[in-house]
């Protein structure tokens, strides 16, 4: 084969197929510490462990919301945390039927000689690095890799780093028995048209397979993690099935058949936005012949923020919004999302920061 | 858009759509004044211009023939020959629902350095060439890529240089309003085993695909004619379930949803073999996003060129015998194929020639 065989190739696929299941999606919780820092302060929460804990907890044990996901993406501290009566986190996810998974990569690092372009860090020591996850009960990982649209971006040399930053990372993975989700995103800042942003997004997905082909990664063993194709945060906004017709060509132009599932970034916008575009995708009849599902972190998380303030007394009602965004988008993968959701305070709010780092 | 989209765009799709229906597919009828000398040498038919007409007369005008297929892919001198009662065969073709393509490359030349690989030449004056044939009838074009398996090959040179010239070929075609029909053939010469020929292929077309992306194609507008994979011609043969998860395997890995259909290439392949394999293919249970058909030469000519032997007497057997060769492989394009219903040897015997240049 090209593809390099792991002794955890059946594994790989049987979990990437799994994460793919329609009605299931992701919810990135991977926020690390210094980005978490900016949502809690953003309610004038603390950013302690003790918070920190509490908030992953909220979500996690939030009733009906696990059934709506197939993983959630974890930052390091949160792998080996517990709820308050001792059990894993990792425990509860898999005893959800839930797969967890964790962030591995350390930020973006400036591209010297580019207009403010980055790669991103963290292929030292990864394969000792992923094993320990392994150890830990992860069985997928992710790597954010970020490109932006300007007069000369993304330029060919930013797209071939992060295309072959992706690819190592990849297969390093597979390695050492974790599904690598590829997530080369595009980031929605300017004022460029759709057009512009399905050519950035054709030309970047098409440098990504060429490069996980070259670094033999096992593609029935992957997720990708891309952005929707979208007009610039300073464009005019379009209908969702607009975004989903773009999305989806774009994907069809340069995704092989291989790859089990795509699970969309929501980029900057806001939870409604979000399922809606999914939502449409999913009612297009055109040939997608893999899964179109979400992994949300603020378009899943924000509303129930909001609500929840740090105070024990609001949790269960920060997890009853949860739940309606978890089955919001639980029936956008499925096509059948009526917008009828409750909207919870915040919820049509876009969560757009302009040139966004976590 | 990352493709062009010239003035030709929704002619080229609706015309890769057509070839790519289910139930038929492609006559490669292509062989140069040299090659077809060769074919006819070994029935000991005189390689003169009114034996040629003869030939694809008899192919053309085959009766039932016509509906198992969707194009016939011509040689510059049969684009402008007629039929004996003076038709076109371009008309005739058209009249009966079949596209008539032309093949453009001007066969292939040693790359230096190299251990005999090659690359394929026809890009001086494309664009006007294929304007002339578009204004002739054609519809669509073809062009072989070579590359071979061995100790070092194919090498990263020959996959480059072959990978390029087919995006190049691939854009002046659209450019003029011709599909094009993307050929890289790895040929099956060797000792290797079916393993070796899956990761060689889907290195390939990886490579291929990228070239395509770079060289802005329009891939809604195309064809694929790739190898099946298998075993070496020197090594052991495989059963045709084998073959087909194998290539569909590859496939998956490599070609985008927006390509249409492809068309399976022959090689060496017995009619008979060619025929089960593409069956094999179709019934496989493995998601496919293209059609799956044959572009075959002597897969579907074989049997027909020695029953006819030159001989005006022979013309309704070798016909009928034609007919049988297109049944089967319509129906092997749905699947339905039913081995042994034709009983014919000829049908049975390889078409091996190795190291075999056109």
């Amino acid at each position: 084969m090209s593809a390099f065989t792991s002794k955890y190739a059946d594994e790989l696929i049987a979990n990437a197929a799994y994460i793919g299941t329609p009605g299931k999606g992701i919810l990135a919780a991977d926020e690390s510490t210094g980005t978490i820092g900016k949502r809690l302060a953003s309610i004038n929460v603390e950013n302690v462990e003790s918070n920190r804990r509490a908030l992953r907890e909220l979500l996690f044990t939030a009733p009906g919301a696990l059934p709506c996901l197939s993983g959630v993406i974890l930052f390091e501290e949160t792998l080996y945390q517990k709820s308050s009566d001792g059990k894993l986190f990792v425990d509860i996810l898999k005893e959800g039927g839930v797969l967890p998974g964790i962030k591995v990569d350390k930020g973006t690092v400036e591209l010297a000689g580019t207009n403010g372009e980055t790669t991103t860090q963290g292929l030292d020591g990864l394969g000792e690095r992923c094993k320990k996850y392994y150890e830990a009960g992860a069985r997928f990982a992710k790597w954010r890799a970020v490109l932006k649209i300007g007069e000369n971006e993304p330029s060919e040399h930013s797209i071939h780093e992060n295309a072959y930053g992706l690819a190592r990372y990849a297969v390093i993975c597979q390695e050492n028995g974790l599904v690598p989700i590829v997530e080369p995103e595009i980031l929605v800042d300017g004022s460029h048209d759709i057009h512009k942003c399905a050519a950035v997004t054709e030309r970047v997905l098409a440098a990504c397979y060429k490069a996980l082909s070259d670094h033999h990664v096992l593609l029935e063993g992957t997720l990708l993690k891309p952005n929707m194709v979208t007009p610039g945060s300073d464009s005019a906004k379009v209908a969702p099935e607009v975004i989903a017709e773009h999305t989806v060509r774009a994907l069809q132009r340069t995704v092989p058949p291989a790859v089990p599932a795509i699970v969309f970034l929501s980029g900057g916008q806001s939870e409604e936005e979000a399922t809606k575009n999914l939502n449409a995708m999913n009612q297009l009849k055109t040939k997608k012949p893999w899964s179109l599902s979400f992994s949300f972190g603020r378009a899943l998380q924000q509303s129930t923020l909001k609500t929840w303030a740090g105070k024990e007394e609001n949790v269960k009602a920060a997890q009853e919004a949860l739940y309606v965004r978890c089955k919001a988008n639980s029936e956008a993968t499925l096509g059948t999302y009526k917008g009828d959701a409750k909207l919870g305070d915040g919820a049509a709010e876009s969560l757009h920061v302009k040139d966004y780092k976590y | 858009m990352s493709a062009f989209v010239g003035k030709y765009a929704d002619e080229l799709i609706k015309t890769a759509k057509y070839i790519a229906t289910p139930g038929k597919g492609i006559l490669a009828a292509d062989e140069s004044t040299g090659t077809i000398g060769k074919r006819f040498s070994s029935i000991n038919v005189e390689n003169i211009e009114s034996n040629r007409q003869a030939l694809r007369e008899l192919l053309f005008t085959s009766p039932g023939a016509l509906p198992c297929l969707s194009g016939v892919i011509l040689f510059e001198e049969t684009l402008y020959q007629k039929t004996s009662d003076g038709k076109p065969f371009v008309e005739f073709l058209q009249e009966n629902g079949v596209i008539p393509g032309i093949k453009v490359d001007k066969g292939v030349v040693d790359l230096a350095g190299t251990n005999g690989e090659t690359t394929t030449q026809g890009l001086d004056s494309l664009g006007a060439r294929c304007q002339e044939y578009y204004k002739a009838g054609a519809r669509f074009a073809k062009w072989r890529a070579v590359l071979k398996i061995g100790a070092t090959e194919p090498s990263e040179l020959s996959i480059q240089e072959n990978a390029k010239g087919l995006a190049r070929y691939a854009i002046i075609c659209q450019e003029n309003g011709l599909v094009p029909i993307v050929e890289p053939e790895v040929l099956t010469d060797g000792s290797h085993d079916i393993k070796k020929c899956a990761a060689v292929t889907e290195t390939v077309l990886s490579a291929v695909y990228k070239a395509l992306n770079d060289h802005h194609v329009l891939l809604e507008g195309t064809l694929l004619k790739p190898n099946m994979v298998t075993p070496g011609s020197d090594s052991a043969k495989v059963a045709p379930e084998v073959i087909a998860e194998y290539t569909v395997t590859a496939l998956r890995r490599t070609v985008p949803p927006a390509v249409p259909g492809i068309v399976f290439l022959s090689g060496g392949q017995s009619e008979e073999e060619a025929t089960q394999n593409l069956n094999a293919m179709n019934k496989l249970d493995l998601l496919k996003p293209w059609t799956l058909t044959f572009s075959f030469g002597r897969a579907l000519q074989q049997s027909t060129l020695k029953a006819w032997g030159g001989k005006k007497e022979n013309v309704s057997k070798a016909q009928a015998t034609f007919l049988v060769r297109c049944k089967a492989n319509s129906d092997a394009t749905l699947g339905k194929y039913i081995p042994g219903a034709s009983g014919d040897s000829a049908a049975s015997e390889s078409l091996f020639v190795k190291g075999y240049s056109y």
